[in-house]
């Protein structure tokens, strides 16, 4: 049917045709010339708003880099949508829709935060394991919960995972509430700082959660690529008859991956609580879980163009709040930015995965 | 019992914005089109809308822009998915990410330039979006403030949600629209244009967000401008679809009850039960998830999502 609308608008006769496997190369080029174009399209944004988009860019570009401060505020910010892009990867491997990487953050975040607020007399290596421990495993359980009903019901992951999401919200403003309400706040609803004692370290002048962060790089890209288990995923993913003909157990291998997916996605929850926020905010995951999916997306599932590309996102958000106190464009500036670069990006993909034949056979529509 | 009559009147108010998304998203995924841009169609109409009836100071003007920007949010969805088939899960949460940035863009933009320092809807306009008074029949007790003291949004909402179940359920586009979302494959192979009803679908279904978003940003923040104004309830419209069953009738009951939990925290006689307000805020998707555990467990095909929801048609596939 689409070819049928492109025709109409071409006046000519193509269709549209599944390209055989596509050069890397080319199919680079590609994804480069929307990203052009996006800018392009952002710029004319930027332009009808009354401001000249080379200085816009040119302030974008420079406030993620321009002093170690703010290299560092853009490592910052890279960290958890690092972290849990590799976690979603996991799951999307496996063609299992984990929209619920907010809530898995959430809920790592929680688990860990248990320990910097009720047991952080530990000595302070042993705490921040215990509480990476936890991060892992509050994510991973409740990343376990929709795998649990797809693999015994069917239970469609996709809404099911975005329920999840905003009861872990509302857990956490539960706990901010009511158990784990600071009693020094003076009535203003907040959990307290965790001590000294519970937070991250920092290497370089960011927390660790970086070096995390690049470790899991590496874990998750070996694991996909090289392991039995990274083996089993594709299989799934692309037949669970094939899968048991072969001798796996889908179930198993669909329980044990989300697992896995939602405790990467805790650990980012745990490196930001910890490391960044040093204390638990109802915005410890704040959208970064459904940025993670674009990210994951846009990288085409690679964990190493994962690093380049979450990267990318952060310099496009420090570089934003430059912006904004350079010029006055307010920071919802980079939402909009970020929307248009995506939709450039994702209607290029179409000329990586098809083309337009011309010719062929004429078909009624 | 007066306590109980503005519990429900309440409850009418704060289920009226879901309705509108409800509906918009039943459409959407009716065409096989999951999508997850509903919180940003709505901020979309929310802007257009209220920026509309603040320059033009008229109630109709602002509804047409509403609906007109949350379609033309649409627009973009649905030449992703539809004619570049792009990922759904991913363009959605991409329009959403989107239509929220713009749309708080825009009013900072313009409250940057009001002399103010803030935007507030002109008199006019906040008169004809208040609460009616029917003189007679308002006055009826207890019906009169349960049927006839809304404003005029709420009689909308319930007048499209029952025009798009007759148009689902009684008329032959709205069973094309349907053998889409089940199977495009065969309704390509009866004669059926997919992809034009597709695009209409998903329009029609983008506009009606819009006039949801119109709802939050002109009638919850009072006719004065706020960031944020749909706050969450695009991403409760999506919930509130599986908890209507993908019907827009049940959408009606659906959003009076997903309504009532919003503002059930205000209205619990504190000596009864005292529950977290947390508690009240994750009611809706609480019972959504169990019900998609139970229709799964079930096997209820007649609560189920339409079969291609989420999957985008590709004809040389079939």
């Amino acid at each position: 049917m689409a070819e049928s609308a492109v025709k109409k608008a071409v006046g000519l006769h193509v269709r549209i045709a599944k390209r055989a496997e596509l050069g890397t190369k080319k199919a680079v080029l590609i994804r480069l010339a929307s990203v052009l174009a996006a800018l392009i399209a952002g710029g004319i944004f930027i332009l009808i708003i009354g401001y000249n988009p080379f200085p816009v860019y040119g302030t974008i570009v420079k406030g993620a880099f321009s002093t170690a401060m703010a290299f560092q505020a853009t490592v910052k910010i890279m960290i958890p949508l690092l972290i849990s892009a590799l976690g979603v990867t996991l799951a999307f491997k496996m063609k299992f829709w984990n929209i619920g990487a907010e809530g898995q953050i959430i809920v790592g975040a929680i688990f860990a935060s248990y320990f910097a607020l009720f047991h952080d007399d530990m000595p302070h290596v042993l705490l921040i394991i215990i509480m990476l421990a936890a991060g892992i495993i509050g994510g991973g359980l409740y990343g376990l919960i929709p795998a649990f009903f797809k693999a015994k019901f069917n239970t469609n992951e996709t809404l099911f995972t975005l329920m999840l999401n905003y009861i872990a919200l509302n857990i956490i403003v539960w706990l901010r509430d009511g158990a784990w309400a600071d009693p020094e706040s003076g009535g203003f609803p907040k959990i307290a700082r965790f001590s000294a004692n519970a937070q991250l370290d920092k290497v370089f002048g960011v927390q660790i959660g970086w070096i995390i962060g690049l470790v899991l790089t590496a874990a998750v890209f070996v694991y996909l690529r090289y392991t039995k288990h990274g083996y089993e995923i594709s299989v799934v993913s692309e037949s669970h008859a094939t899968a048991r003909y072969a001798g796996m157990d889908p179930k198993k291998i669909m329980l044990r991956t989300m697992f896995l997916s939602g405790a990467v996605c805790g650990v980012a929850g745990m490196v930001q609580a910890t490391g960044s926020d040093m204390t638990l905010a109802t915005s410890v995951a704040g959208g970064v879980g459904f940025t993670a999916i674009i990210v994951a997306w846009l990288a085409q599932l690679n964990p190493i163009v994962i690093l380049i590309v979450s990267f990318l996102f952060a310099v496009l958000e420090k570089g934003s709040s430059v912006m904004q106190s350079t010029f006055g464009i307010s920071t919802y500036c980079a939402d909009v930015l970020q929307g248009i670069i995506l939709f450039f990006v994702l209607a290029g993909e179409f000329f990586v995965r098809y083309k337009f034949v011309a010719g062929g056979k004429e078909s009624k529509s | 019992m007066d306590m109980f009559i503005n519990f429900l009147v309440a409850a009418v108010l704060a289920g009226t914005p879901l309705l509108f998304g409800t509906v918009g998203e039943i459409i959407n995924e009716k065409a096989g089109h999951l999508n997850l841009g509903v919180e940003g169609m709505m901020a979309i109409g929310a802007c257009a809308g209220f920026m509309a009836g603040y320059r033009s100071d008229s109630l109709i003007i602002a509804v047409i822009a509403a609906f007109l920007a949350g379609a033309a949010g649409a627009l973009i969805y649905a030449l992703l998915t539809v004619t570049f088939m792009a990922d759904q899960n991913v363009t959605g949460l991409t329009l959403t990410i989107f239509g929220c940035g713009i749309s708080n863009f825009i009013g900072e933009y313009n409250i940057a330039r009001s002399e103010t320092g803030n935007l507030k809807l002109p008199e006019h306009i906040t008169s004809q979006i208040r609460n009616l008074n029917i003189p007679g029949l308002s006055d009826i007790p207890v019906v009169g403030k349960l049927l006839f003291s809304y404003n005029i949004f709420v009689y909308f909402g319930v007048v499209i949600a029952i025009i798009v179940f007759i148009y689902l359920n009684k008329t032959k586009s709205g069973l094309n629209l349907r053998t889409i979302g089940e199977n495009p494959a065969a309704a390509d192979a009866v004669g059926i244009h997919v992809a034009r009803n597709k695009y209409i679908s998903l329009l029609i279904g983008g506009g009606i967000c819009g006039i949801g978003g119109a709802y939050c940003s002109m009638i919850i923040c009072g006719g004065v401008w706020m960031s944020d104004s749909v706050n969450g309830l695009g991403w409760i419209s999506v919930a509130l679809v599986i908890f209507a069953a993908w019907s827009p009738l049940k959408a009606i009951g659906g959003s009076l009850v997903f309504g009532a939990f919003s503002v059930l925290k205000y209205y619990m006689p504190k000596s009864v039960i005292t529950l977290p307000n947390a508690f009240y805020d994750m009611l809706p998707f609480l019972i959504t998830a169990l019900i998609l555990v139970i229709t799964s467990v079930r096997k209820n095909k007649g609560r189920a999502q339409p079969a291609s929801c989420g999957i985008n048609y590709f004809r040389e596939e079939r």
